[in-house]
């Protein structure tokens, strides 16, 4: 393994910063890097696309890890709005808190969040794995298409509004839980799922047995004239 | 889109750096909003002095009312910055205001109190903070506002902060869908206002709660049940401000405390810069809940 690479925001702007992690120089094939300064910059480590651990240390601005693929981030700090946009694969770990929209259409990988997530967490999310340690704010799993959300504590109103098959596990209380999304039985094989969730997540405090699921009636997927007042 | 930001000193002595961290502030929010700025600084020097923000973008006209001014006027002061021109007297507004209106009435009352100061401008918030050499401001609390058009013309009538009573000031990021009524409505109570702006509606509609001695706190749950759209407002009065979201809350906002300070931005980016704010603590203002600081 080689040295750390430091990347500092004072001595050197976004594109370089990201341009020299999109395209990583194979002849010394450094890997791990650290970033300095973030200072809440937008689109910090977007749309890596190899193996690679950054730590940044600090607070980052909108879309952090957009895109990403196979890369390790890890953030000593809070995120902005957009957190792993579209992420495909690899992790992103949250040390703080994150804004709206965490995870939003992310097709794979993991999102771990220390801290809280607000609302639209996990909006239309399609194949991540999103572990949040706190609560989420409102309209959280919103239209969700697959992936699992996994929520310590609570979750705002209208949770999974109108979704679809994201399966959310819950240890806490919903507000409220949106259109067309109930309560389902946990069955051993959900029981199985969490229990690697907590180990990835590093859950210390919670069991399998303390988290709910909630997951899509499947009552909106076709029109049905039924349900007009629900449209 | 929009970068609004406000910055309050819990402590006396960071008073005179208020015009470098909000210059700060507002530069880093330039990104949001390149076609206007502006900002309000509350600065408590006096308990007889009225001060009168003025925007007067003829020099002609400007000297004419200088000398008109003091003519008519006891113990009056003009201090110019760019095309603003801060009126100091001890005339109260009933007399003031009146007279600009009735013999000036290409002049624009950006806004009056004892404690107020508000400038605003056309053009890159980064030169605008220049122009007006907001780095040298010092104050209590200050607001700012950087102007990114999309339902009113890009003219200084349109920029932030909005002012519609004594010490009063608003920012906004987001539009207001039932502006055009609630106009109506409060003209008719008898307000006037100076733009089709949708925030001037906001600042006018809470103007005329807080003068039927509604608290600013009151103020602002109303604001939840009257006012449609989407809205993240910073409402400053002389004593400091308020901080509010509707309940769908897409319009962003966070907040950065200590015991130094609290910063409000639509961006954690516009207080970076902040001492220690590393340390701060830093969250999101949830949607439809007020959040108030002051004296």
């Amino acid at each position: 393994m080689g040295k750390i690479e430091i990347l500092d925001f004072k001595k050197n702007n976004l594109r370089k910063i990201n341009s020299s992690l999109q395209n990583i120089n194979h002849k010394n094939n450094k890997r791990d890097f650290v970033i300095k300064n973030p200072a809440g910059e937008h689109a910090i480590c977007a749309g890596l696309k190899e193996e690679m651990a950054v730590t940044i240390k600090g607070h980052v601005g909108y879309y952090c890890g957009g895109m990403n693929q196979k890369a390790n981030i890890c953030i000593e700090g809070n995120a902005g709005t957009g957190l792993g946009e579209n992420m495909m694969s690899g992790t992103i770990h949250v040390k703080g808190n994150t804004s709206q929209s965490a995870g939003a259409t992310a097709h794979g990988g993991n999102i771990i969040i220390d801290g809280d997530a607000s609302s639209r967490c996990g909006i239309s999310m399609k194949g991540v794995d999103i572990i949040v340690k706190g609560s989420v704010g409102h309209m959280s799993a919103f239209m969700a298409q697959a992936g699992t959300l996994m929520i310590c504590g609570d979750a705002g109103e209208a949770l999974g509004d109108s979704i679809y098959e994201t399966v959310i596990y819950l240890a806490g209380k919903p507000k409220s839980l949106g259109v067309d999304c109930i309560e389902k039985k946990v069955t051993k094989n959900d029981l199985k799922k969490i229990e690697n969730l907590i180990k990835i997540g590093n859950i210390k405090k919670l069991k399998p047995h303390d988290f709910k699921k909630f997951g899509s009636a499947r009552k909106l997927y076709n029109f049905n004239i039924d349900n007009v007042s629900e449209y | 889109m929009c970068g609004i930001v406000g910055l309050y000193f819990k402590k006396k002595k960071l008073h005179n750096q208020l015009g470098r961290y909000l210059s700060g502030m507002l530069d880093n929010m330039s990104s949001r909003g390149p076609d206007s700025a502006g900002f309000a600084i509350y600065n408590n020097d006096s308990k007889k002095i009225f001060k009168y923000s003025l925007c007067i973008d003829d020099k002609l006209i400007a000297k004419n009312f200088e000398i008109d001014v003091k003519k008519k006027f006891k113990d009056v002061n003009i201090k110019n910055l760019s095309d603003h021109y801060i009126l100091q007297t001890s005339s109260p507004p009933r007399t003031i205001i009146p007279f600009i209106k009735q013999f000036y009435e290409s002049i624009l009352i950006v806004g009056y109190g004892k404690s107020i100061e508000i400038f605003k401008q056309v053009g890159n918030p980064k030169e605008i903070v220049k122009k007006f050499n907001l780095q040298s401001f010092s104050g209590s609390h200050g607001i700012g506002h950087t102007r990114m058009a999309t339902e009113s013309a890009i003219t200084i009538d349109g920029s932030h902060p909005y002012s519609t009573g004594e010490d009063e000031c608003l920012v906004h990021n987001g539009s207001l869908s039932n502006h055009n009524n609630l106009r109506r409505e409060l003209i008719k109570k008898g307000k006037t206002f100076d733009s089709f702006n949708d925030t001037e509606v906001a600042a006018g509609y809470i103007s005329n709660n807080l003068s039927k001695n509604k608290s600013l706190d009151k103020t602002l749950k109303n604001c939840l049940t009257n006012l449609d759209g989407f809205y993240t407002f910073i409402a400053g009065t002389n004593k400091g401000f308020a901080v509010l979201r509707d309940e769908i809350a897409c319009k962003p906002a966070v907040i950065a405390e200590n015991n130094d300070y609290v910063a409000v931005a639509s961006e954690f980016q516009a207080m970076a810069h902040l001492p220690n704010v590393n340390n701060a603590k830093i969250y999101e203002p949830e949607p439809g809940v007020i959040y108030t600081w002051g004296k």
